[in-house]
């Protein structure tokens, strides 16, 4: 079966292409709310855990579908009464806004618990150490935890990162033209689904090899300086 | 918020909920069934073995639920050996497509949390069943599955809360899961903020009592007592 893809080839090209650059977008936002959620879930100060442990907790126990649904269609009123009180005409949350939200709440909620893990990883006395050399709190963080804690998170956050691939398909749902919308557009007007699913079906193969190369150069450059213990 | 919404369409909600466990009940059930021989053959020494599991594996991994579920759901009506075939009236039926597209999905990655399992077994044990006289068949039913079963339960109650949020997508396949259920109610009330919060909490709920009892599943299989801790 060679596919005949009817000139939906650039169509499926821009979807590709959209789907990028929104789990670009998504992997951004969450890896800063995860960094943020595994800081507070770590610190000293009882409020701050139980905020970074309510929220990897909430939202990791909601479908991702929820939150695309719920920020995209639930913001509405929330925004218009903020263009309101900016003066605004009008304000909407687009599909890619949306997407990149939802998609980043969820990515963050689970590199919360990555980060907490590679946090604590990171042995005592280098903190200590840094103390006592009298560095400040945020220097420490910066240029004593922060290097060490990538290494040991990047499989995890590798791991989340083809998740996350994938759950940009559910922004299809609102309508975001991606790879899964520009296929459904394709089958109403080829009326040939299980071609176009399955060439979509290939393309996210396609990414996730991609991104399974990236993390294989990522984690080699990473881990430069160790030698994987032989066992 | 308008509580009072929330209370009218409980019911309608729980209704949702129900379908929403049947689905994952089935679905980790079924999938459990199907991963254990593919599991094992992906663990399997030779390589003719584990190409095909790995190919399956691959495959079900590296594509998003939704696509697979649009596959099954609407990509079979295209061949018409399918259409006139006897399984028709099941693979019409968005239910069933919701089933089997979720079990085969499950089962990709029960298969690999069973091989991370079989491989984490101390080879000491094996050799030791293997040097007390038995078979290869006694070896794998009394010491390398039970033993996988404990090493592998965390990460398969892992895998139940997964199917358990991903059973939402049924709702794109029209089927009035709890989603499915909350996006009905929806389009009559106007009122996606209550209505997507109750939901929320309702899988909540589900993923509590569920983690609750696989922590009583792993203490009554005494899985804390298998690791050598």
């Amino acid at each position: 079966m060679t596919p005949d893809l009817h000139g939906f080839g650039p169509a499926l090209a821009a979807g590709t292409w959209m789907t990028i650059q929104l789990a670009l977008a998504a992997l951004a936002v969450g890896l800063v709310l995860g960094l943020l959620g595994a800081l507070a879930k770590t610190s000293s100060y009882k409020p701050l855990q139980w905020l970074g442990s309510s929220y990897s907790t909430i939202v990791r126990g909601v479908p991702e579908l929820l939150w695309v649904l719920l920020i995209y269609f639930g913001t509405v009123g929330l925004m218009r009464s903020l263009a309101d009180w900016l003066g605004l005409e009008s304000l909407e949350l687009n599909a890619f806004a949306a997407g990149t939200i939802a998609l980043g709440l969820c990515f963050g909620a689970y590199a919360t618990e990555v980060f907490r893990g590679a946090i604590l990883a990171i042995p005592r006395g280098h903190r200590e150490a840094g103390l006592a050399l009298g560095l400040s709190r945020p220097r420490i963080l910066w240029t004593i935890i922060l290097p060490q804690m990538w290494r040991i998170a990047l499989p995890g956050l590798g791991n989340l990162f083809m998740i996350l691939m994938k759950d940009t398909a559910l922004v299809s749902v609102i309508g975001l033209e991606e790879i899964m919308r520009r296929s459904q557009i394709a089958v109403t007007a080829s009326k040939e689904p299980f071609t176009f699913y399955m060439v979509a079906a290939f393309i996210y193969l396609g990414l996730t090899i991609l991104a399974m190369t990236g993390m294989y150069f990522l984690e080699k450059r990473a881990n430069r300086g160790f030698v994987r213990s032989a066992s | 918020m308008n509580w009072d919404v929330i209370i009218k369409w409980l019911p309608r909600l729980t209704e949702g909920a129900l379908l929403t466990l049947e689905l994952v009940a089935i679905a980790v059930i079924a999938g459990l069934l199907l991963a254990i021989p593919l599991g094992i053959a992906r663990a399997s020494r030779h390589w003719y073995v584990r190409a095909l599991p790995f190919g399956y594996i691959f495959f079900f991994r590296g594509t998003p639920l939704l696509l697979q579920l649009f596959l099954v759901y609407y990509g079979m009506a295209q061949f018409d050996v399918i259409r006139q075939g006897p399984l028709w009236p099941y693979l019409r039926d968005p239910y069933w497509c919701a089933i089997i597209t979720m079990t085969l999905h499950t089962a990709a990655y029960i298969a690999e949390i069973l091989r991370g399992a079989i491989q984490a077994i101390p080879p000491g044990e094996i050799e030791a069943a293997r040097a007390l006289g038995m078979g290869r068949r006694q070896t794998l039913l009394h010491i390398i599955l039970p033993r996988a079963a404990r090493i592998g339960l965390p990460a398969y109650s892992n895998e139940v809360i997964l199917m358990l949020k991903a059973s939402a997508l049924a709702s794109t396949i029209t089927l009035l899961e709890l989603t499915g259920m909350a996006r009905t109610i929806i389009a009559r009330t106007y009122l996606p903020v209550e209505i997507f919060f109750a939901a929320g909490l309702f899988y909540l709920l589900i993923a509590f009592v569920l983690v609750q009892a696989f922590k009583l599943l792993e203490r009554w299989l005494r899985v804390d007592a298998c690791q050598g801790r």
